[in-house]
């Protein structure tokens, strides 16, 4: 399960998310991550049955957490199957099945928007979250 | 055994023609042999579903009153050819549209009519004593036009080479995002289901021959302008009328960083009439090869990194440098695949009359480059011989020194043989005296990467270099990495012929 995770610019210079790891014992895959000195937003990955305890702690040390669920949008009639975003994702989050139709497997994706960037249709675009 | 066309009409009139996709002709020819399938199959249906650039369509709008000669014409905002008659006018696909730029053209307009939106167009006249009107502005539906007929002069590509980037950032180009260090691989084309692919000899495919274009009944008009057979890069100018097209099948697109085109759907139905058609439509994707051309390179022979087959492309990975390399397509296997499908039910159904070449096209022929008969500038032309430079043990003050001293902004950083090794600029000095560090030489503070430039560069490729980078200045470097000369912002001015700006 993806987070989206906020720092404010009171808390962005605490090492909040090693704070959590230490706390929980949860192991935390940050898969994204913008942070400078004052303020910041980081994408991470963790197991679905720890959801609530790092969105716990997370919260009680000042960040602001969101759950990410289905985060790329594929219009289907906009999208021709041409495969132009298969390459160029770094998660391998689009494939083609043995027709030739492209699938696409949301949950791998860390929000990077590069196949939004490129669809030669405009036919992807980001999910609002849940 | 030969069969003739008359006999492969009657049979479709019969309903006993038997018609297949490209796709299914490779595993028929080895089941049945040349001579079984040439007996068994009649017809062989192709098709393509790719960006297509060299497209567009003439529009006939119908006479206002008082009437008005269009001398420029703009449909949503995007320029069409106005210089043909009055009320005539020609859209291309990659036209951008004056408001809306990469987000809308000419491909935009052409759905938009196909999908029967109403589309405003705007037009400008001189006026005349028989055209005395000077302006119009009305909104139209495709039904409105007495004609809309597509017309695109180079469609159908046989084959096209695949794209790669051997540079350390990222490229958009026509053929998509090409990831640095060659981190993927694009290509595009249906390869056995091409048309050209089915007939490279051009014995089926010619003038007059019936095709599948964007959803209508269409016709193949000859040779596609920059044809090039002889090296397996043959082209089609192909058109249909408008009316009778499907958004299925005409779709506009935006490539980023490169501009507006429009995806095509094209298929030419192949009668089969002796063993070497047999032959040429049991084309398999392992025997069509193509080179992966290097993009990284701006100019027009880019090298090919390797060469390629659509089935290696097709699978998903391409081996290159020892590594798994992932491929985009930028075509659509399966739109192209329903053209053939579509294709050969309108075969069978009779609507499309199968015919033979009025006239042959040209299987030998190459196209060459532009004949250039005045040079571009070079780097050379405009740069600055003036060359200061300095050490880089030196320290940082006698740096400012020698910026102050040459009043430049750019300190080319030299090694002890002379070779470029990094380059500061005042902004490097500035941050250095702000935040006094450890820093006390030129190599402490110097930028390790240079963006260089040579003396044969054209200026424009120069120019791509400091706005790709958000630079401002390029030393111009010798073979030996010895700097000759600076190229800056200022020397562009040289261009303008304003050699007073100096």
């Amino acid at each position: 399960m993806k987070l989206i995770v906020t720092f404010s610019r009171k808390t962005g210079k605490k090492p909040i998310i090693a704070q959590v790891v230490r706390d929980t014992g949860v192991l935390i895959n940050v898969e994204r991550a913008q942070i400078d000195s004052s303020e910041g937003e980081a994408l991470i990955d963790i197991p679905d049955g720890s959801c609530n305890v790092v969105k716990q702690r997370l919260s009680e040390l000042g960040a602001s957490v969101r759950v990410l669920e289905d985060v790329i949008s594929l219009d289907e009639s906009r999208c021709v199957d041409c495969g132009a975003c298969i390459s160029i994702c770094p998660q391998e989050v689009f494939s083609f099945d043995e027709d030739w139709k492209l699938v696409v497997n949301g949950d791998r994706c860390v929000l990077c928007g590069r196949c939004i960037e490129i669809c030669p249709q405009r036919a992807l675009s980001q999910k609002g979250e849940a | 055994m030969e069969k003739t066309i008359d006999l492969i009409r009657e049979r479709i009139r019969d309903g006993n023609a038997r018609v297949v996709t490209a796709e299914e002709m490779p595993l028929i020819v080895e089941e049945l042999g040349e001579e079984g399938a040439l007996r068994e199959v009649d017809v062989v249906t192709t098709g393509t579903f790719g960006a297509m650039c060299s497209s567009g369509a003439f529009f006939n709008f119908g006479h206002a009153d008082p009437p008005i000669k269009m001398e420029r014409v703009w449909l949503n905002d995007v320029e069409a050819y106005g210089g043909i008659a009055a009320v005539d006018a020609y859209i291309g696909a990659t036209q951008k549209s004056t408001t809306r730029e990469a987000r809308y053209g000419g491909a935009h307009v052409m759905e938009d009519f196909v999908a029967g939106k109403a589309v405003e167009l705007r037009a400008l006249s001189t006026g005349t004593d028989c055209y005395p009107r000077r302006t119009i502005t009305t909104e139209l539906l495709l039904e409105n036009l007495n004609q809309a007929i597509m017309v695109n002069p180079r469609n159908g590509y046989q084959r096209y080479n695949a794209a790669a980037n051997s540079t350390d950032r990222t490229l958009s180009t026509y053929m998509g995002m090409l990831l640095p260090n060659c981190g993927n691989i694009t290509y595009s084309g249906s390869g056995l289901l091409n048309p050209i692919m089915n007939d490279p000899a051009f014995r089926m495919i010619g003038s007059g021959v019936p095709a599948f274009l964007c959803g209508a009944p269409g016709m193949v008009v000859g040779e596609g302008t920059q044809h090039s057979p002889a090296g397996g890069f043959g082209t089609l100018m192909v058109t249909a009328d408008m009316k009778e097209m499907s958004p299925d099948f005409l779709r506009a697109a935006t490539m980023t960083g490169y501009g507006v085109t429009l995806y095509v759907g094209l298929g030419i139905p192949l009668p089969v009439l002796d063993v070497e058609t047999v032959r040429s439509t049991a084309v398999r994707d392992e025997d069509i090869i193509v080179d992966v051309i290097d993009y990284g390179i701006p100019s027009r022979s880019r090298p090919s990194l390797r060469k390629v087959s659509y089935a290696e492309l097709k699978s998903g990975y391409v081996e290159m440098n020892g590594e798994e390399i992932r491929t985009s397509s930028l075509s659509s296997y399966r739109r192209a695949r329903e053209v053939a499908i579509t294709l050969k039910a309108w075969v069978e159904e009779g609507r499309l009359d199968l015919a033979l070449p009025t006239r042959r096209i040209d299987a030998t022929r190459s196209a060459h480059p532009l004949r250039e008969t005045v040079q571009g500038p070079r780097v050379l032309d405009i740069m600055d011989r003036k060359v200061i430079s300095i050490g880089q043990d030196e320290e940082i003050r006698s740096a400012a020194q020698k910026l102050l001293k040459g009043e430049t902004n750019h300190l080319p950083v030299i090694d002890s043989s002379g070779k470029l090794v990094g380059i500061v600029t005042t902004y490097d000095i500035s941050k250095a005296v702000v935040n006094p560090g450890k820093a006390t030489r030129v190599r402490d503070i110097m930028k390790k990467k240079v963006i260089t430039t040579t003396m044969e560069e054209p200026v424009d490729i120069a120019v791509r270099k400091l706005e790709k980078h958000n630079i401002s200045a390029l030393p111009v470097v010798d073979r030996d990495e010895r700097v000759i000369g600076m190229l800056t912002a200022m020397n562009l001015g040289k261009l303008f012929g304003g050699r007073w700006l100096k």
